[in-house]
């Protein structure tokens, strides 16, 4: 399947959250790709993705897929980090219940799935409340 | 460009839990209703809509299966994929092929065999239409990129569960009409509300169904189908729009509007010189109770924010202004991925012809489909005319 491999070359992004800002009119990718879809420029910089944010809309997940059934129910929602970018997380440490949209959030690198027989152990980011 | 038309359709009996006939079976049989129906003896070129053969049921490569099985000769068979609007836009091929002049009488067909793998398998088939890396990885299923979407909605627009409970009574109520439909039987608002949950706000009645089924369409030049296809009233393609936007759901700036149903749906209006106002029945993606609320709002028929409200006060009805899915809609016709933009077609087309029995749509003359992928990363939009 190539699992291995695939989870390997995310690193940068599920480890390290490395996103490419563009050179040109300052829009930022996660992931990185090769020409901004704003601009159409092919140059970035390397940045990291800001570590707070907040809920734009979530939900929680009663039926889940087969690598995830042992986790289920599980909380899911989008984050627009503070510096802009919305990508979609798993919202750990909390009550489905405590949950609202525009609710601030903090990410952490946490276990996200463990995968197939051999079950290796894939690694990446999710979102805590901040409780105030 | 030549104009065109639809001189044939035909899907399976029923949809359903097809567990005695094979992939290539209903698909076949699909076909030959839509031949039969038009009253042809060739097919020059043929577009089959499929999401994932590989996945539900090994089979790639269909094109040449089902020309060999359908017993067309060796004309040119496509497959085209575009995850739950692969239908549309085998339609969207075929008349194109038409339109150019490259073929006379084409075959649009869509097939999927969803209940052969297991419910896991299934769910992980259908997953494949949205981004592998950045949302499946974490745990996200397409309900749950539709609830978000519900969550989203209800928070900005005050959209409420019991109006999203009211689209699939709607669409159950117009689908107990279907006999071929996967569950031809009305729903209540309370039935919708307290069955089992699947992704907060959404219960399992929210959610069209996983189903086997196949359906088609023939086309043909609007001059020959006049000379000489005449046992039905001719039906003209007048307008034809296609949209593609990001494959993640997070991408997009606003989670509550489908830009490219407004887009593939502004496109089809201009092609055809129509307005929302003039349609008088239209099929939309109800792959969910939110996506037909949304697909509503983005195709012009309500403003933003209001598509709920529409469906709470029997707009949408067989009797309203705009009836919507009077077919039953995914929700209670089934939803083999594939195939569900050709049966799209296939009820507009009874509906102009006259042929909607109980559930005709009176004076019906324009009416209107739109088929999207995933959680709106592609969405095609058809208008058809009786001439
Ligand atoms: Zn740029």
């Amino acid at each position: 399947m190539g699992i291995t491999a695939r989870n390997w070359r995310e690193y940068p992004q599920r480890y390290r959250m490395e996103a490419a800002k563009c050179n040109k009119c300052g829009k930022i990718f996660f992931p990185p790709r090769l020409v901004c879809n704003e601009c159409g420029n092919r140059e970035f910089e390397q940045v990291k993705l800001a570590g707070e944010g907040k809920l734009k809309t979530f939900t929680v997940i009663r039926v889940a897929p087969s690598n995830f059934i042992d986790e289920q129910p599980y909380a899911v929602g989008i984050v627009e980090l503070t510096d802009g970018v919305s990508t979609l997380m798993q919202i750990t440490d909390c009550d489905p219940d405590e949950l609202s949209i525009g609710m601030r959030v903090k990410i952490e690198f946490r276990k996200v799935q463990t995968e197939g027989d051999a079950g290796i152990l894939m690694y990446g980011y999710k979102a805590v409340p901040l409780r105030e | 460009m030549r104009d065109v038309a639809v001189i044939g359709i035909g899907m399976n009996e029923k949809w359903g839990e097809l567990w005695e006939k094979s992939f290539r079976t209903i698909f076949v049989e699909a076909a030959l209703n839509a031949i039969d129906d038009a009253k042809i003896d060739k097919i020059d070129a043929m577009y089959i809509g499929c999401m994932s053969g590989g996945l539900f049921v090994g089979q790639e490569h269909i094109g040449s299966l089902l020309a060999d099985y359908l017993g067309t000769g060796p004309i040119p068979a496509t497959r085209i994929e575009s995850a739950c609007a692969s239908g549309g836009l085998a339609f969207r091929q075929a008349f194109i092929d038409v339109a150019s002049g490259m073929s006379d009488i084409v075959l649009a067909g869509g097939v999927e065999k969803m209940l052969d793998v297991d419910g896991g398998a299934t769910t992980y088939a259908l997953s494949t239409a949205a981004d592998q890396e950045y949302e499946c990885f974490h745990g996200i299923t397409f309900p749950g990129l539709y609830a978000m979407i519900a969550n989203a909605h209800m928070h900005k627009y005050g959209t409420t569960r019991k109006q999203l409970a009211q689209v699939a009574v709607k669409n159950h109520k117009n689908g107990s009409m279907n006999p071929r439909n996967q569950f031809p039987f009305e729903t209540d608002i309370d039935s919708v509300i307290n069955s089992v949950m699947i992704a907060d706000p959404l219960t399992i009645m929210d959610c069209s169904p996983v189903t086997d089924g196949a359906a088609a369409v023939i086309l043909c030049p609007l001059d020959l189908a006049k000379e000489k296809f005449k046992d039905h009233p001719v039906i003209q393609v007048i307008g034809s729009g296609h949209a593609t936007d990001s494959i993640a759901l997070h991408s997009r700036k606003d989670l509550t509007w489908l830009s490219a149903v407004e887009l593939s749906g502004k496109n089809t209006y201009k092609m055809a010189d129509k307005n929302p106002s003039d349609i008088d029945v239209c099929e939309v993606h109800d792959c969910f109770t939110i996506a037909e609320i949304c697909a509503t709002e983005a195709l012009g028929f309500f403003e933003p924010g209001k598509g709920g409200m529409a469906v709470q006060d029997d707009v949408t009805a067989i009797e309203g202004k705009i009836p919507i899915n009077t077919s039953g809609g995914l929700k209670s016709k089934g939803h083999p991925v594939g195939a569900t933009g050709i049966a799209q077609i296939l009820e507009i087309t009874e509906q102009l012809r006259g042929d909607s029995g109980k559930r005709q749509v009176k004076d019906a003359k324009i009416g209107m489909t739109q088929n999207m992928g995933g959680s709106g990363g592609s969405s095609v939009c058809h208008i058809l005319e009786v001439k």
